[in-house]
């Protein structure tokens, strides 16, 4: 069987062996058999293989490749001179693009594909084609080789003691199980403890509501039917190093919706005439939701369409999100402008293990 | 040589020979320190055999080169730091506006480095295309059987390689800060922060705080220029090395077995075809970069986490996984206090899931088969059917996942429901593998039965001949010896059979669990429901002596 497949039985039990079928692996030796490997068939030779003046075709073809690689790379340095960076140019029918950037690619590209098409050109035409059957050997090493590694180890283990000095051997082990433990104390300066960060937003009570577009401080009239309005907490700066951060979690959408539509009492009580505030950072995976439907109330988020019934306490209605978004209870000050009545009931943002 | 040298120059005669070649004397300096004549004569002319599929893995080889060179030109100009400041560079429509300096540096490289613009660009296309070749060179092991004994090993490396490469990816486009992939970040952040117990912990680790902090940038920039590139260095020399090790494997044909590799030699052919293969490469990646703009930042503007881009995608190799979190409804379920975010944590998990599902494959192939012999000729993927269904429903999952990552550009371009979409992929998830596989498997039984037909009745010829009785039938042609061989050197397992449970004294003999499991799923790859049984030279003895043709 085994000169039959052709490969290298490791495992002598010819029980344990698979029951396969005969291959035809080796090249038989048995003339009847017409499905016998046949063995390497003749070379045939190629037209440069004859013919010498075909030999030179291919010569000239190489050439050309490579000396036009020359003229692309000295190519690539004049347009990398010529052509000022924020030229554009039109290119049928790639549009309005940059000059340099077209330029420097197309040769540096010409410059290394004509490398290539030249070595390839030239290992199929005017190398040798003749194929080689070289032999492959086992992997696995001979059983007295494998006999020799195991005596030798042994002897190795034998000669450390490691087996008969228990103490050693503990102790060694106790250590190297410890030493790691300093690259792990070490990271705990990455980032500080979660606490109850998630927890709050910069809305506190008497906040008022800013315009993300305009700067100003909102009133309700502001707020117009059918349209969203984005708002932050005065006293956030957009330009301060913490903004992003601060906005992560306190990003505000406005929206006007007759108060006889809003079917969630909580969600009415802490609207002011008719003007909700929620978090504008969806539920799922902390997303800014923004994409408003004013005839259904609905608004969904771009990244992965949650969508959420603003007249219904901010509902999840379709979507991977798993819970409304949150709500802000606001009013108006003595001067008409609209203001925070307190942070959010709840965590905004995605969930979490602590959220509860 | 060299003491018959310093003889002759200790005794002040001019040498009577000339001198080797100043290259020969220079490889014998390097043979006499590194040894280098023992590994060239093992490797110098070693035989590879060839397959235009073989290319595969190289494509894979030089884009992970030159992704390396064109992202060491982009580190002497990017500035991985997230301090805000107002940009006052080149590009007029952003003149003013708050960004990172990651951000404003990328624009400098874009706008005002000479080249820059293409290094990117050859970068970012080099990325993808590494990944997409990884892949597709998987899948041709896969399919071919390339991952057998003894070569299992170097299947984990190529798969780890897989995997570090869609995190090197996601690291790397995460860096330039701009509203797309600070998106990302923030779905990543979200998805961590769902992780039991740990989670948040893990996520103020990782941030340096709270989303998105001050660090996130710097610390993506480590892990993607050094720590991840690194290890896939490490892992890529392995890879290589074991693939000159093993010999490459090589399909049937004539004079090719198990023990020998038939091809053409290392110096010169595979010198001058892979060496300019490299070139190839690297010529149309930079052509590509040259005409076909590729996540052009200055148009979504930079990140800033209460503002998000429609059409929000990750890379092609990240899809799937948005697909898994797009699909997933929103389960959470809140227990003492406590909140198990289901809906983003089943995703996160069923991730590893799917990647592992393809890396395990091998190990139970041979578990099942319980060969434990070398093997280096390639099936084709028609004579192991249910390893090629297999393969092939995991694709199929695959790409429903992808569609379920693209469902809002799907809806949109083919004005459909998003919900339907979804539920499409939700079903899909379960429906599309199995169906996938038994389709494959069929088509792979019609075709052994089509190879058995032409080996028993020849090729069909095209002649159509008229009997004297008036029939017409065609005349079929017979293989060539060379083809009879290649058609059926491939081998097939029996089912594994587990016996009589009691013997013959009627005492149970005991059959594990394990053992019952391995004969059924036997039964399921090797059965007859899953292979026609080749021809055998009886029959086509029959056939060809006599009336047999017709």
């Amino acid at each position: 069987m085994s000169s039959e497949t052709g490969s290298h039985d490791n495992v002598p039990d010819d029980e344990k062996l698979p029951r396969a079928h005969e291959g035809h692996g080796e090249t038989a030796t048995r003339g009847e058999d017409p499905f016998a490997n046949p063995g390497l068939p003749p070379h045939e030779n190629r037209v440069q293989d004859v013919d010498e003046r075909a030999a030179k075709r291919s010569e000239r073809t190489v050439a050309l490749f490579f000396t036009v690689s020359m003229l692309a790379t000295v190519g690539f340095i004049a347009s990398y001179v010529a052509f000022p960076i924020d030229k554009i140019i039109h290119v049928w029918p790639l549009g309005d693009i940059s000059a340099l950037n077209f330029s420097l690619g197309l040769t540096l590209g010409l410059a290394l594909f004509c490398i290539g098409a030249g070595a390839v050109h030239w290992a199929r035409t005017l190398m040798s084609d003749v194929e080689i059957a070289d032999d492959r050997h086992p992997i696995e090493a001979e059983p007295e080789v494998r006999a020799k590694v195991m005596e030798d180890f042994r002897q190795g283990a034998k000669e450390s003691q490691l087996g008969r000095r228990k103490l050693v051997r503990n102790t060694m082990f106790g250590a190297m199980a410890l030493v790691p433990l300093s690259g792990v104390v070490l990271l705990r300066d990455l980032g500080p403890l979660p606490k109850d960060k998630l927890r709050h937003t910069l809305w506190a009570k008497g906040k008022l509501l800013v315009n993300e577009n305009t700067d100003e401080p909102l009133r309700p009239e502001d707020i117009t039917m059918g349209s969203l309005a984005f708002a932050r907490p005065e006293g956030l700066d957009p330009h301060s190093e913490d903004y992003n951060t601060e906005i992560a979690k306190a990003a505000l959408m406005l929206v006007r919706i007759e108060p006889d539509d809003i079917k969630d009492k909580q969600s009415l009580d802490w609207s002011y005439q008719g003007v909700l505030a929620y978090s504008k950072i969806c539920t799922h995976v902390g997303c800014p939701v923004s994409l408003y439907e004013q005839q259904t109330h609905h608004v969904l988020c771009p990244c992965h369409q949650s969508t959420f019934d603003l007249a219904d306490g901010a509902k999840v209605l379709f979507g991977p999100a798993g819970h409304p978004l949150p709500q802000l209870k606001i009013s108006v000050n003595k001067d008409g402008y609209l203001e925070a009545q307190g942070d959010f009931a709840e965590p905004v943002g995605p969930s979490f293990w602590e959220r509860g | 040589m060299s003491t018959e040298s310093t003889t002759k120059q200790s005794g002040g005669e001019m040498p009577r020979q000339r001198k080797a070649p100043a290259g020969e004397r220079v490889a014998d300096w390097a043979d006499g320190r590194l040894g280098i004549y023992s590994l060239a004569k093992a490797n110098m002319r070693k035989i590879f055999p060839d397959h235009w599929s073989f290319m595969l893995g190289e494509v894979a080889l030089y884009s992970f080169i030159i992704v390396i060179l064109t992202g060491v030109y982009l580190t002497l100009f990017f500035t991985p730091s997230m301090a805000e400041i107002e940009y006052h560079g080149s590009y007029v429509p952003m003149h003013g506006i708050t960004m990172s300096e990651a951000y404003a540096s990328t624009l400098e490289i874009s706008f005002d480095v000479r080249g820059g613009l293409l290094m990117r660009q050859i970068h970012h296309w080099g990325a993808l295309i590494f990944v997409a070749a990884m892949f597709v060179h998987m899948m041709r092991v896969f399919f071919t059987g390339a991952f057998r004994k003894p070569r299992e090993v170097n299947w984990l490396f190529g798969f780890l390689l897989l995997v570090l490469g869609m995190f090197t990816g996601l690291t790397g486009y995460s860096l330039p800060d701009d509203l797309l992939s600070g998106t990302g970040i923030r779905f990543m952040e979200g998805a961590i922060l769902s992780v039991p117990v740990v989670g948040t912990y893990i996520s103020m680790f990782l941030f340096g705080g709270e989303f998105p902090g001050h660090d996130i940038i710097s610390r993506f920039f480590s892990i993607h220029v050094l720590l991840l590139p690194g290890i896939m260095l490490g892992l890529l020399v392995a890879h290589l090395i074991l693939v000159f090790y093993h010999k490459h494997t090589q399909f049937a044909g004539a004079g090719k077995t198990n023990r020998n590799v038939v091809g053409m030699p290392l110096l010169p052919v595979y010198m001058a075809k892979a060496g300019g293969f490299f070139f190839l490469v690297f010529g149309v990646i930079s052509m590509l970069a040259a005409t076909f703009s590729i996540n052009p930042v200055w148009v979504v503007g930079p990140y800033r986490s209460d503002q998000v881009s429609t059409n929000a995608q990750p890379d092609w190799y990240m899809g799937f996984s948005e697909g898994l979190v797009r699909i997933m409804p929103g389960w959470e379920i809140n227990i003492w206090d406590h909140t198990l975010v289901l809906g983003v944590f089943i995703p996160l998990m069923v991730l590893p899931l799917v990647l592992g599902a393809i890396a395990v494959y091998p190990f139970i192939e041979s578990w099942v088969t319980g060969d434990k012999r070398e093997h280096h000729i390639l099936d084709r993927p028609r004579n192991a059917p249910t390893r090629t269904a297999f393969g092939a429903a995991w694709i199929a999952w695959y790409f429903v996942m992808l569609i379920g990552g693209g469902n809002d550009l799907w809806a949109t371009h083919f004005h459909l429901s998003i919900n339907a979409i979804t539920w499409f992929v939700r079903i899909g998830f379960f429906v599309v593998p199995v169906i996938t596989f038994v389709i494959t498997k069929r088509i792979c039984m019609g075709l052994q039965r089509h190879d058995k037909e032409k080996v028993l009745h020849g090729r069909e010829s095209g002649i159509i001949k008229r009997l004297p009785h008036g029939e017409f039938v065609e005349v079929h042609e017979r293989l060539s010896q060379e083809d009879l061989h290649t058609l059926t050197a491939h081998e097939q397992y029996s089912p594994e059979e587990i016996g009589p449970e009691t013997d013959e004294q009627g005492v149970r003999r005991k059959v594990g669990r394990s053992e019952k499991l391995r004969a059924k799923l036997s039964k399921g790859f090797y059965g007859e429901n899953s292979q026609v049984a080749k021809p055998t030279v009886e029959e086509y003895e029959e056939i060809t002596s006599g009336h047999g043709h017709h």
